[in-house]
């Protein structure tokens, strides 16, 4: 199963896993599974329209999806899969 | 006329002298550069201090702010003695002290849109280790409309994030910014700060001197530049891992500096429902007339551990699994560190019909400013 990284920000709506293996072909299907496993995370990373965050970029290894076939990019077993969020650090 | 370097430089920068690829060449761009850093704290302290030490012949050091007690964990500039006293002017006498052949410029005021450019413009390079979302897109944004590079560096708990934006290669290639990575914002309170999520002391001394040197090496063009690519850094399982970063061709062009706070605040998000509020002052005087209310902390254990005024804890994530023990014939006050999370806590509980709910305005550190000189501010 691909694997996907769980950001520190996000891992309190994921049991305070770092990394969660899912099913699926490919990054969407992936990350329904991620959101099916942990309901409190659909919202973080989905908004209202059922698109990602644009202040979450999520990457298949070193590569932004959007530089490959967005959520369509298809996964392998082997896939480790980035959430990355903005993070600015200090005050709010 | 070449920069020229007096015995005791020499002496000093012997160490950069002997490495065959930096030599005297590289102290020279070094002593040349003007660097800002932007924000002097838990980020711009191991900077300012690694980049006075390398020689950078001017740095420039943003910061609006004083010294707080809550700094001195990990904002390794400063003393006790220091609390109270302006950021930038006390950084510039701690560095002075440590590199007397370099210059300083203090910038004792809080970075916006009407000052950045006219900052900015007599600089080569810009280090962002800001502490907002607002003020990051605003260096951003100078950068980009000035052509300057970006060092950036970002923090939270145990994580780093490092890169270089805007950097024109050797071969005249330009690289990302910050807007490629991050079109937008992410919503006001989602991502807790390090006044509410808290950061690891030792963390910006890691990810500020790496991002130290990357200031170095786009000085001096030894090496390759962390540009193009994300470093991340979580210093809990001690994985790193370095993600490309593209130039998003959906990127709109960057022509004049905005309302960032606007740009990050509630502008562009739906306004949240104002709650009921009681002030410290009050909740101290229904104490004193032994009111009945109901007092609850929302807040984790820990924090309660850390300073309380009573009542019962029940963790904003087990409220809804703890209904039961929320009175209803009664006032409910709901207290938290500053009030964002007891706000949130009322709105979940008036969406279930709880019609008795106060919010404790300011939180408990309200409290302690009001009532309680004693208790811990954290």
């Amino acid at each position: 199963m691909a694997e996907i990284i769980i950001p520190t920000p996000l891992r309190k709506f994921a049991d305070n896993q770092a990394t969660i293996a899912v099913a699926g072909d490919n990054i969407l299907s992936a990350i329904e599974d991620l959101v099916t496993q942990f309901p409190d995370l659909k919202k973080q990373i989905f908004d209202a329209q059922g698109q990602i965050k644009r202040f979450i970029r999520i990457y298949k290894g070193e590569d932004d999806i959007e530089s490959l076939d967005n959520e369509k990019t298809a996964i392998e077993a082997d896939t480790v899969i980035s959430i990355i969020p903005a993070i600015a650090g200090g005050a709010n | 006329m070449s920069t020229t370097f007096s015995k005791a430089e020499l002496e000093r920068y012997s160490r950069h002298l002997i490495i065959p690829e930096f030599n005297i060449e590289g102290q020279r761009k070094l002593k040349e550069a003007k660097v800002l850093v932007v924000g002097s704290g838990g980020l711009g302290s191991p900077v300012l201090l690694y980049l006075a030490a390398a020689g950078v012949g001017h740095i420039g050091i943003v910061d609006f702010d004083v010294v707080d007690d809550s700094n001195l964990q990990r904002q390794v500039l400063f003393t006790v003695e220091d609390v109270g006293q302006s950021k930038a002017a006390t950084a510039k006498t701690r560095l002075e002290k440590l590199n007397p052949f370099i210059e300083f410029t203090v910038h004792d005021t809080a970075l916006t849109s009407d000052n950045a450019l006219e900052i900015f413009k007599d600089y080569d390079v810009i280090a962002d280790g800001t502490d907002n979302f607002a003020t990051r897109y605003l260096v951003n944004d100078a950068c980009v409309i000035l052509d300057k590079v970006n060092v950036y560096a970002s923090i939270f708990r145990f994580d780093g994030q490092l890169s270089v934006f805007n950097y024109v290669d050797k071969t005249g290639v330009r690289g990302p910014h910050y807007r490629d990575l991050f079109p937008s914002p992410p919503p006001p309170g989602l991502v807790p700060s390090c006044a509410e999520g808290g950061v690891m002391g030792v963390l910006p001394g890691m990810i500020g001197t790496m991002q130290a040197n990357e200031v170095i090496k786009v000085i001096t063009g030894i090496g390759e530049p962390l540009s193009g690519r994300l470093f991340l850094f979580d210093t809990l399982s001690f994985e790193t891992r370095t993600m490309k970063i593209r130039k998003n061709p959906n990127t709109a062009p960057v022509t004049e500096l905005i309302d960032y706070e606007f740009f990050c605040g509630s502008g562009h998000e739906e306004q949240e429902e104002p709650v009921r509020e009681i002030t410290a002052v009050q909740l101290k005087e229904w104490k004193d007339t032994n009111k009945a209310f109901q007092l609850i902390d929302v807040r984790e254990p820990y924090e309660f551990d850390i300073a309380n005024i009573g009542g019962t804890l029940i963790p904003q994530n087990q409220i809804e699994a703890q209904l039961d023990q929320i009175q209803k014939d009664q006032d409910v006050v709901l207290y938290c560190r500053s009030g964002n999370r007891s706000a949130d806590v009322l709105r979940t509980l008036k969406a279930k019909g709880y019609g008795n709910l106060y919010n404790l305005q300011g939180g408990i550190l309200s409290w302690a400013e009001q009532i309680d000189p004693e208790m811990a501010k954290y």
